[in-house]
């Protein structure tokens, strides 16, 4: 009977996704997206095998060196190829996206839940520290979080995750409180299924979907905090290859070899705007007023 | 307003109590004896108790206006904030309504012009500009127009236009924020019956989009409006750095470099006060612009962001 009752769930939790993934598949820029980001993914686990160098190996003799066969993309300032360290950048852009928006996310259901779904005291209380959370500006508080930690990466990556996750408490207290006086969840608490289960089983799947645009649109913006923390001197530090770290150590050279902040700019301009075209998408996709 | 404040100042004051590191060590330097150490920190009140230290700390903030001294320089915060806040705060403002300027007119341009290709230029070029790190995009303008050009100064605001790479590199950021929402809450209210009446009694279509489609949207786009606010002082201490100009980033950026806590702490808490009386202005505007927000408001229920800034203050 269980076996029955989950097979005929699956059954159409799996035409839904073929429903969205129809609706997506038709906006070419989301498809877009989702190839470019599926390249950067093969791009960060296989750099070492496509970087020419490594991203540490100095070249002192040939610093500020012009594109050639060699460096196709010149070298930076203490010699090292740029395109390397461009290949091996994108391993650390896409952790800081995806970590800290995993972060973000396991906090802010957390809170979620417990404001959503339990409400009364429990609510207005969580609700009041939200409010309070959401009137420093998330630049700053992710500053502050950062300076509290220690420069790094790792510890930037905690400082944005912890700093955005009100966006993803308010998703979630918002879909379970629609979803709270509903006749199936009183069905689940009828056969005396646990919290814990009614949560994850019957009040979550309802907040999927504003979740699911939520945290592809934020991979972006978590590549950009990042990127400003490095700017500060609070995000990765040498001789890390990341984009941020890149570009900010070329703004020294910037009336001499602007190339060295171009790249990195670029680079990361491609990799934030597919995964912004991609959430697009899946929120045009996933909107339930355009079912057809 | 003033519980926020409180919890602001407590989030803040936590933060920033745990970090790691004695500023004792700090100040004296990694050869200080135990004793001068022990010595520094009581004059500091170090080492009294996490409750004490932060109702002195918000006491002195909050009454006199005292935010502590530097490590370094042993100024006063609060008298480096008064000279160097205005000039984050003219950033901010001018950015923010070089934002509202373009990003209205941009989204409206791609509302009335759903799916063509007008629509879609101005949508990608917006979500173009959403994904472009602000400082990344500071420097680009500097390479053009201050070393290739020769048009604009590279820093300093000496003359008028020294602010002009700053406020265009904070500001398309949050037009293209505000382009977005003005579109799609456009959209909301295109097809509703009160724009067809309001064109088949022969109004001007000018007057139809914005006393009638742009009005009963304004909410969404009011809000968005504050809240970048908020980003553009966080991308004010950007600009500044790149710029060089004497504001509040400046200012903190140095003192995170050289873990000068006081003046990160009374930093961020004076922005976020800044910010969180901009959100109480875009309540008060909301209500201006929109006369059903009070009657919301009454009726205690939640509806959009707006009423929990609302709750808030």
């Amino acid at each position: 009977m269980e076996s029955s009752g989950v097979m005929a769930a699956e059954a159409k939790k799996e035409s839904n996704i073929s429903i969205v993934w129809r609706r997506l598949r038709k906006n070419k820029l989301a498809v877009a997206g989702l190839i470019i980001i599926a390249l950067l993914v093969l791009i960060a686990i296989f750099a070492p095998l496509i970087a020419p160098y490594d991203y540490a190996e100095q070249d002192l003799t040939n610093t500020f060196a012009p594109p050639s066969r060699e460096h196709l993309l010149g070298t930076d300032d203490l010699g090292r190829d740029e395109l390397s360290r461009l290949i091996y950048g994108t391993r650390q852009s896409l952790q800081i996206g995806v970590f800290s928006v995993a972060i973000a996310t396991v906090l802010g259901t957390t809170l979620g839940v417990f404001a959503g779904f339990y409400g009364g005291k429990v609510d207005i209380l969580l609700m009041r520290f939200l409010d309070i959370y959401q009137s420093i500006p998330g630049l700053l508080l992710s500053i502050a979080l950062a300076t509290s930690l220690g420069p790094g990466l790792n510890n930037a990556i905690i400082a944005i995750g912890v700093s955005t996750m009100s966006v993803y408490a308010r998703i979630i207290r918002a879909s379970l409180l629609k979803v709270r006086s509903m006749e199936y969840i009183e069905a689940a608490r009828a056969i005396n299924a646990t919290d814990f289960r009614i949560v994850m089983k019957y009040a979550l799947p309802n907040a999927i979907a504003p979740l699911l645009i939520s945290i592809t649109m934020n991979i972006g913006n978590s590549i950009l905090a990042a990127s400003m923390l490095s700017f500060i001197g609070l995000g990765a530090q040498p001789p890390v290859a990341e984009w941020g770290a890149m570009l900010t150590a070329g703004k020294d050279f910037i009336r001499t070899h602007g190339s060295l902040i171009t790249y990195p700019g670029i680079a990361m301009v491609i990799s934030v705007l597919s995964f912004n075209l991609l959430g697009d998408g899946l929120r045009d996709a996933l909107d339930p007023r355009l079912k057809n | 307003m003033i519980p926020v404040l409180l919890g602001v100042s407590l989030l803040v004051f936590t933060i920033m109590y745990f970090t790691p590191g004695d500023p004792a060590v700090i100040i004296l330097g990694p050869s200080a004896t135990q004793e001068s150490i022990a010595q520094t920190k009581h004059e500091l009140g170090l080492d009294k108790p996490f409750g004490e230290r932060y109702l002195e700390y918000i006491g002195n903030a909050f009454l006199r206006f005292d935010l502590g001294k530097s490590y370094f320089t042993g100024r006063s915060v609060s008298d480096e904030v008064l000279v160097r806040l205005p000039y984050t705060l003219k950033l901010a403002g001018l950015a923010i309504l070089w934002s509202i300027i373009i990003g209205i007119p941009a989204g409206a341009i791609a509302a009335m012009n759903q799916n063509t290709w007008k629509d879609n230029a101005t949508m990608f070029g917006a979500l173009f500009f959403l994904s472009m790190p602000a400082f990344w995009f500071a420097l680009v303008l500097v390479m053009i127009f201050s070393i290739n050009l020769r048009l604009l100064p590279v820093v300093g605001i000496e003359s008028w236009k020294g602010y002009i790479l700053p406020v265009i590199s904070m500001s398309v950021g949050g037009a293209a924020g505000i382009a977005r929402q003005t579109r799609s809450s456009m959209l909301e209210v295109i097809r509703q019956d009160y724009v067809t009446t309001a064109r088949a009694k022969g109004q001007k279509e000018r007057l139809v989009i914005t006393g009638h489609i742009l009005r009963n949207g304004l909410i969404p786009i009011v809000v968005v409006a504050g809240n970048s606010m908020g980003t553009m002082m966080g991308g004010a201490l950007i600009a500044e750095t790149i710029f060089s100009i004497p504001g509040m980033g400046s200012y903190m950026v140095n003192a995170i470099s050289k873990r000068d806590y006081p003046v990160v702490q009374g930093g961020v808490l004076v922005i976020a006060i800044c910010f969180s009386l901009i959100m109480l202005l875009v309540d008060i505007v909301l209500a201006f612009v929109d006369p059903r927000i009070r009657a919301q408001f009454s009726s205690k229920k939640k509806k959009g962001s707006a009423a929990k800034w609302k709750a808030a203050a």
